[in-house]
């Protein structure tokens, strides 16, 4: 009964090719513009996680100043208000895991005839973990290189391909910053642009003494520009950002209702704005190419509407010959069904190509999961249901009589 | 086994139109013996195809009761009624009403679907019936590709595929030649033969002459009821010659 009833609706779809193609055309691009519009901001999405992860989770990074001369402030990070004993008073906070004190420089590098200029980082080797940067190649710097000041580097991939090339193993090799020899111990992963396009591989750290004393100089000694600060979790993140103002408040003797001479930024906060933005961006595709599947909807209810109205006679037959109600609407819902089924088939499959296709031609991330292509069939399918329920209806309840009659 | 296959009593229509009610039929009263014959005459207007309407269960009546095969039709439920048409009433239309896109062979399995027969059982019937009216030729053609009186032993094929005891005919010779008329009307002897009772609607009294019965309505009331033939005595040519 219905194997039958499916061959009749596939029949009377065949029955008028054209106008059967256009219906379905409806419901095609409205399938593969979920399905691409989703691959697409899942995509952005994925990317932006990657880049929040890569710059570690959970951290804080405190800033000195702004320093004020003369009721003239000048630039966050500019006066060393901040030192290396903040930072390990900072370690001793309940909820934090980790603390790297950052001190930060340009400076011209040259390997051979090579030369490049570049961030150079002096830090702990804390850095490493808080950051979740590893190496490529080599090893990284210890404590006891941080004590004794050695002129030792890990570069980042950008200053390995540029000043090394490709051939040369940069590991054990000598290079020099601002005219003083660094060992390279290790080459760091590749770590990509940050949200706002900085490269991040183009970066050389070295030890915070070293930064200190042999490189940058210093105005008061053990003063650093910022503070990494790692908390525990998600959920210790108020406490100690909350913990962080107080000890330095207190460390700085700064009174209560006076200016700080530092400041603590929550990167973490900054960086989920950023996935909220494209997780928003994704969220309003989605819903932009939602509405094409509802006017491909309507779509089929109209031409469901019409072909009910044409077949009004072939309904009294049936009807005349013992077709139910319930005989009629299924007939005619199952229609629809086929029709938006089929069209979210050939939808799926053009979102799919098309997705590949960004990705080819824009090296753009795109993610096709399978929840995207089962969330757009269902969709798809129900559209079928809900919009061809009415036509279906309608045609069920044509009195025998008067349809037998109709011209 | 019933002896009245359909029973009539004090039976109303009216239509509803602009200037109020119209009144179609007017307290008929009618009672149709199993395997009888029946012609129902009278000129357009006179209510009889309204009548025949209410008889196959399209249409339902204002007012009076229509008892079918011992059970009151007002009290069936919409299935129980479809079930009706579908199995215990087979039906002849003027204008065949085949469904053109469908082959003769789906054409005549069609009711059976709305039985629920399965696929196999269902061709192997409809082929057994396009057989018995001369169409074996043509299983798969469509409706456009054969004549009118072909098209009508299609239709009477496939009122009779469901085994019916009633065959309801609505002027099924009025969109044919004499010829085929005569052809159509020896098919409907041969059906009455073999025990199922007909009902035919016309205008033409030499098609009337072929049933048993002849009742004739004049504006909604019955006003002859003749009997020419007992039961089961009609006689004509065996089908095989007139086709």
């Amino acid at each position: 009964m219905f194997t039958a009833m499916l061959g009749e609706a596939w029949h009377a779809m065949g029955a008028n090719r054209l106008r059967t193609f256009l219906t379905m055309l409806g419901m095609v691009i409205g399938v593969s513009a979920v399905v691409l519009m989703m691959a697409i901001g899942q995509g952005a999405e994925a990317a932006v996680k990657r880049s929040i992860s890569a710059m570690g989770s959970n951290l804080f990074v405190v800033l000195s100043g702004p320093p004020t001369a003369g009721g003239a402030r000048s630039a966050t990070g500019n006066a060393p208000s901040l030192n290396v004993k903040d930072a390990n008073a900072a370690a001793e906070l309940d909820g934090v895991i980790g603390v790297a004190p950052v001190t930060m420089g340009k400076a011209q590098i040259v390997f051979g005839s090579n030369n490049w200029n570049t961030d150079i980082i002096g830090t702990t080797p804390s850095y490493l973990d808080i950051r979740g940067w590893s190496l490529s190649d080599g090893y990284a710097f210890s404590e006891s290189d941080l004590r004794s000041a050695t002129r030792v580097a890990l570069i980042g991939k950008t200053i390995a391909q540029n000043i090394f090339g490709d051939n040369i193993d940069p590991i054990g090799k000598t290079i020099r910053i601002k005219q003083s020899p660094f060992v390279v111990l290790g080459v760091l992963d590749s770590k990509g642009q940050t949200l706002d396009g900085r490269d991040q591989d183009d970066t050389i750290i070295v030890p915070l003494t070293t930064a200190q004393r042999k490189l940058f100089g210093n105005q008061l000694p053990g003063s650093v520009r910022q503070i990494m600060v790692q908390a525990e979790s998600d959920n210790t993140m108020t406490m100690v950002e909350e913990g962080l103002n107080s000890l330095l408040n207190q460390r700085h003797n700064i009174r209560e209702g006076a200016e700080s001479d530092f400041s603590v930024r929550n990167l973490t906060a900054i960086a989920n704005s950023a996935a909220e933005t494209t997780r928003t961006m994704s969220l309003l595709l989605g819903a932009i190419a939602s509405v094409s599947l509802l006017v491909g909807g309507i779509g089929i209810m109209n031409i469901m509407l019409v072909s009910v109205t044409e077949r009004t006679r072939e309904i009294g037959i049936r009807m005349a010959i013992g077709a139910r109600q319930r005989d009629i609407l299924l007939q005619f819902l199952l229609e629809a069904i086929v029709i938006s089924i089929v069209g979210c088939l050939i939808g799926i499959a053009i979102g799919v190509g098309g997705a590949i296709m960004v990705n080819t031609i824009t090296k753009a991330e795109i993610i096709i999961s399978v929840n995207s292509v089962a969330i757009a069939f269902g969709v798809a399918a129900s559209i079928g249901v809900f919009f061809g329920f009415y036509p279906a209806r309608k045609a069920a309840r044509l009195n025998p009589i008067e349809a037998l009659r109709y011209q | 086994m019933q002896n009245s296959v359909i029973e009539v009593h004090q039976l109303y229509k009216d239509y509803q139109t602009a200037a109020g009610p119209f009144p179609v039929l007017k307290d008929v009263n009618l009672s149709i013996e199993n395997g009888d014959y029946v012609a129902i005459m009278g000129h357009s207007g006179s209510g009889k195809s309204t009548f025949m309407n209410i008889l196959g269960c399209l249409d339902k009546p204002s007012k009076g009761e229509y008892i079918l095969d011992g059970h009151p039709v007002a009290n069936m439920e919409q299935n129980a009624v479809a079930q009706v048409r579908n199995k215990t009433i087979g039906f002849v239309f003027q204008g065949f009403n085949l469904l053109a896109r469908s082959s003769l062979l789906d054409n005549v399995a069609l009711p059976l679907v709305y039985a629920g027969v399965d696929k196999a059982e269902r061709h192997a019937r409809a082929k057994l019936l396009l057989e018995k009216v001369g169409l074996a030729k043509y299983l798969n053609s469509r409706p456009n590709q054969i004549s009118g009186g072909q098209q009508q032993r299609v239709a009477i094929a496939r009122a009779l595929v469901n085994k019916p005891r009633l065959i309801l005919a609505d002027e099924p010779t009025g969109n044919l030649d004499s010829t085929t008329s005569e052809e159509i009307m020896a098919l409907f002897a041969e059906l009455n033969q073999d025990g199922i009772t007909i009902v035919l609607v016309t205008h033409e009294a030499d098609i009337a002459e072929h049933a048993s019965r002849q009742v004739r309505f004049l504006d909604g009331r019955i006003v002859q009821d003749t009997r020419t033939k007992e039961i089961g005595m009609t006689t004509t040519q065996p089908i095989s010659e007139a086709i």
